[in-house]
């Protein structure tokens, strides 16, 4: 069993009451930072942990934070991404709901290291509940002398605040979540400059995601060395996984970075392997922007190595014939699952969720949902598949924030690997509607390196 | 163009919401208190079951900002309604991981159950339902939501959606 | 600071873009521009017909940069090296952005008043397929006048947003923004309710497209057949500079607009007055015909000169001709 370090006291009852998570141990990281570190030894323990965002893009913590600017006189400030909305994430709302000190104490060790004095935890509108429960815990946390003035007697102070989205995925976007925070439309914002120079109402500022600030408390509490021994390579600690779809046990887990595939999907431990007793067909691993890999691609890489879950494993063989970690948004379809119908179905989400302010992304997305739509209904053409990738080549790489990117990954990819099941859709409009492809030869081993090759 | 009912009904607001409103700005340094903006359209979504001109009129007024940044702001984000919802406001989501779990027979069923299309109101004022983009509970699909508190409702059967109607209903009659 | 454009070096002042220093450089390697405005703060980098490629960062950094980018909105470094018309990923990133803004707008550029002097036209003329890969409806919008002068005809918006801009900074407050998100994004004032300020008309002017077209114009004639001419009158209003270039049919001032730069863009903003309101060539000070460039369409049948030349002067069977050829153009 491997060791947590963030869902270690999950299952205590009242750990989201302040009292409860002080007696398992809480808010400790808060007082060896305030009172024996200054903010670049917390800097530099972030650094050392090795610790990566745990948001999608997976960027060193301790970097993003040492970019910081820090001009004398110039307010500045942390803003936690609590705007989940990745289809196939739920680990943050997890964490909220359960763990709301957690975060509170990695907020408030965080915004010391970054010298910010007024904070924000950026919650998507949807989460009034954990807006409430987050509230409730900071008020608690604020009556203890964690929050407010003169933190614990040290003269250090801090405001933490919970700020409601409206509802858009785009504003997990971390200049839209910034011009969202300032109460406008969740444009993202043309870069450079970075937030890291000009932020929140122009002023520095550090976006990190919920888990990625929760990762502190441990990094904190044990050492930044400490931290990076667990995991592997340049894939340190532990990782929540949200995991859905046709799981016999869906839910969130942590784990430690570098836990084969299988077992993460087939022991006891975590997933207990397909539900109903079905066969795997396919994987997102890390969210639906993240290429979609068939059954036997996911389980191995493509020269026959077992697949581990970490940054580079997942992402072992590029768009060819890997993935990403993302978000550590795990989504696994059955046998019985139509990957045309999926890709149409994420489609219509990023059309659905583009912001509109730049061009390729605005008209786009909707163009790739109708043909989706078309072929998916019986009504596509051969031409169709082709048509979808150049358009997806089209935008990708050409739009001002990454949505469009991750638009165009999950048609690419899923053109890419199931190209015989769209075709399928084509060649069969009316069984396409009525039942579907099934597995196929998506779990077939793969062949052996060696064999291709001679 | 959008078209808008009650162009004209004045809307004043309560003491009580204006002190929440004040307590929402006092969040943001001076002069930043356009930052207030979504949470108060969230307050006067709760207070009135959504956001119409007057309303949206009044808070620019409450925020010295121009009422075209709140219809801009209004319009851009899928949770405040620019038109009248029922009470009760089913909103399930749709996207990939709850629709493989069965998202799709449930919001049918929901259709079917209530008599309306989606975004339609029930002639009793009581229900209406849209689908909605991932609400981040993938592992408990299929998946409802209903404001204002936006409470959850998670592994969804057409039997526990028929008897959460039902509550409803009699929440609402009682 | 040095940087290279295709090829053509120039030195510029730090901060300048890459877009600004090839218009300094000038001709063919300019990118072109459909939402940045260089008088307008803020604008730039949403319509992405501008991408150019960097394939030296700096002198310092000489390591290419991953993406394209927005020439409006990427400032240059020393010994930059960037690649506009020399680069096929650039040619095929345009094509791409051309034909996503051509998927919803309408073909409708025989009606359209902005016909001639459309930058959507230029740029679907010389980067776009002649045949279109999209098949399915088009977005339309009712047509929709804000004021009575103003008329917005969404369904041909690029939603480039510089008229929001506009309203924002050259207007003392703005009533009309982008509503909606996503392609469903529209320009509107939300309720019923007119622009109606000073120099609302502006918007006229920066639009690249014909959504938001001058009503007192409409349909009164297409560009290549009117004779435009600069003149200038002393404004009563402060904020206006009073130079403008008045569009003749004939004898009669049909349209006022802003003096624009070879790149569409106005020179100087001006007021509503001047616009709408003043129509007769005795209200201006004419200076002199506007020099029209020979590639565009509205240069063809046109005089240098105000009046029929010197030598149309002395010879009859010239003068009988011009007489003709006038008398013609008019009943047209």
């Amino acid at each position: 069993m491997a060791r947590k370090l963030l869902l270690e006291h999950i299952n205590v009852p009242g750990i989201n009451t302040f009292d409860v998570y002080r007696s398992k141990g809480g808010y400790a990281a808060v007082e060896k930072a305030l009172k024996t570190l200054t903010p670049d030894e917390v800097v530099e323990e972030v650094k050392k942990s090795g610790l990566r965002g745990r948001g999608g893009a997976g960027f060193p913590t301790g970097m993003k934070w040492s970019f910081l600017a820090k001009p004398e006189g110039v307010a500045r400030y942390l803003v936690c991404n609590a705007d989940e909305s990745e289809p196939g994430t739920f680990k943050d709302r997890y964490l909220m709901t359960y763990l709301p000190h957690l975060l509170i104490e990695g907020m408030i060790v965080a915004s010391f290291a970054l010298g910010a004095k007024t904070s924000y935890i950026y919650v998507r509108g949807e989460m009034m509940p954990q807006i409430r429960i987050l509230e409730k815990a900071i008020a608690e946390a604020k009556a203890k002398g964690f929050l407010g003035k003169n933190i614990l007697g040290t003269g250090y102070d801090l405001e933490l605040y919970v700020q409601p989205g409206g509802g858009a995925y785009i504003c997990g976007e971390e200049t839209a979540l910034l011009e969202s925070l300032e109460g406008k439309r969740g444009n993202p914002r043309i870069k450079p400059p970075f937030p890291a120079i000009a932020g929140l109402y122009g002023c520095p500022t550090v976006v990190n995601n919920v888990e990625s600030i929760a990762a502190v408390v441990p990094i904190i509490n044990e050492g930044g060395d400490e931290y990076a021994k667990l995991g592997i390579g340049r894939s340190t600690g532990t990782k929540l996984i949200s995991a859905g779809g046709n799981l016999r046990k869906p839910g969130v887990y942590e784990i430690d970075l570098g836990l084969p595939v299988e077992e993460f999907l087939y022991s006891d431990e975590y997933c207990g392997g397909i539900a109903n007793g079905k066969r795997l067909k396919a994987v997102v691993a890390g969210g639906s922007s993240v290429p979609i890999l068939p059954a036997n691609l996911f389980l191995k890489t493509i020269n026959n190595e077992p697949r581990l879950m970490s940054y580079e494993s997942l992402a072992d063989g590029g768009f060819v014939s890997g993935t990403m970690m993302g978000s550590g948004g795990f989504i696994a379809y059955d046998e019985d699952q139509c990957i045309v119908r999926n890709t149409w179905n994420f489609a219509r989400f990023y059309h659905h969720e583009s912001c509109g302010q730049c061009s390729p992304c605005r008209e786009g997305t909707g163009w790739m949902e109708k043909v989706l739509h078309r072929l998916e209904y019986g009504h596509g053409k051969m031409s169709d598949m082709d048509l979808l990738v150049d358009v997806s080549k089209k935008i990708e790489g050409n739009t001002i924030c990454p949505l469009g990117d991750a638009a165009a990954w999950p048609v690419a990819s899923a053109i890419r690997h199931f190209r015989d099941e769209f075709e399928w859709h084509v060649t069969n409009p009316s069984a396409a509607v009525s039942g579907n492809f099934g597995i196929a030869h998506y779990a077939d081993p793969l062949p052996k390196l060696e064999e291709a090759a001679s | 163009m959008l078209s808008v009912q009650d162009t004209n009904t004045p809307v004043t607001f309560s003491p009580e919401l204006l002190s929440k409103f004040a307590d929402v700005v006092s969040r943001y340094p001076e002069g930043k208190q356009k930052s207030a903006l979504l949470p108060i359209l969230h307050l006067v979504q709760a207070e009135y079951g959504w956001t119409s001109v007057p309303a949206m009129d009044k808070v620019a007024e409450f925020l010295s900002i121009q009422p075209i940044e709140v219809y801009e702001v209004a319009s851009f984000y899928t949770m405040y309604f620019l038109k009248p919802q029922g009470k009760y406001m089913l909103e399930v989501c749709r996207t990939g991981p709850c629709e493989i779990v069965g998202a799709t027979p449930i919001m049918e069923h929901i259709e079917k159950t209530l008599g309306v299309k989606e975004g339609d109101v029930t002639p009793d004022g009581l229900f209406s339902w849209r689908g909605v983009e991932c609400l981040a509970a993938c592992g408990f699909g299929p998946v409802l939501q209903i404001g204002p508190e936006y409470t959850f409702y998670e592994n969804l059967t057409t039997d526990s959606v028929d008897k959460l109607i039902g509550d409803l209903k009699g929440k609402a009659n009682n | 600071m040095k940087v290279t454009i295709d090829g053509f070096p120039i030195e510029v002042e730090a901060g300048t873009t890459i877009l600004n220093a090839a218009r300094m450089i000038g001709g063919d390697i300019v990118p072109p521009a459909m939402c940045y405005y260089s008088k307008l703060e803020g604008t730039g980098g949403k319509c992405r017909t501008c991408l150019v490629q960097v394939t030296k960062g700096s002198e310092k950094d000489p390591r290419p940069m991953p993406k394209l980018v927005a020439s409006c909105r990427t400032t240059v470094m020393d010994g930059m090296e960037v690649k506009n018309i020399t680069s096929p990923e650039v040619i095929e990133a345009r094509k791409g952005v051309v034909e996503m803004l051509l998927i919803n707008h309408p073909l409708d550029c025989p009606v359209c008043d902005q016909a001639g002097e459309c930058h959507l036209q230029d740029l679907g003329y010389e980067h776009g397929a002649a045949k279109t890969r999209y098949e399915f409806d088009r977005r339309t919008f009712e047509k929709i006048d804000i004021g009575d002068k103003i008329q917005l005809h969404m369904t041909r918006c690029i939603l480039c947003y510089r008229c929001v801009f506009v309203a924002d900074q050259i207007t003392d407050h703005r009533i009309h923004g982008i509503l909606n998100r996503g392609d469903h994004s529209e320009i509107s004032t939300y309720i019923q309710k007119a622009v109606d300020n000073d120099f609302s008309g502006n918007v006229i002017d920066v639009c690249p497209v014909g959504a938001l077209t001058d009503k007192t114009f409409r349909f009164k004639n297409r560009v290549w057949f009117t004779k435009p001419v600069e003149a200038h009158r002393e404004c009563e209003n402060p904020k206006c500079c009073g130079k403008v270039t008045l569009w003749y049919k004939g004898e009669d001032v049909i349209r006022v607009t802003a003096r624009k730069d070879e790149y569409g863009e106005a020179e100087e903003f001006i007021c509503n007055t001047c616009r709408f309101d003043k129509k007769k060539t005795s209200d201006w000070v004419i200076e002199g015909p506007r020099k029209v460039s020979h590639k565009s369409v509205i240069s063809s049948n046109h005089y240098d000169t105000l009046h029929p030349l010197p030598v149309v002067k002395t010879n009859p069977v010239l003068i009988e001709a011009n007489k003709e050829q006038f008398e013609r153009e008019t009943r047209l």
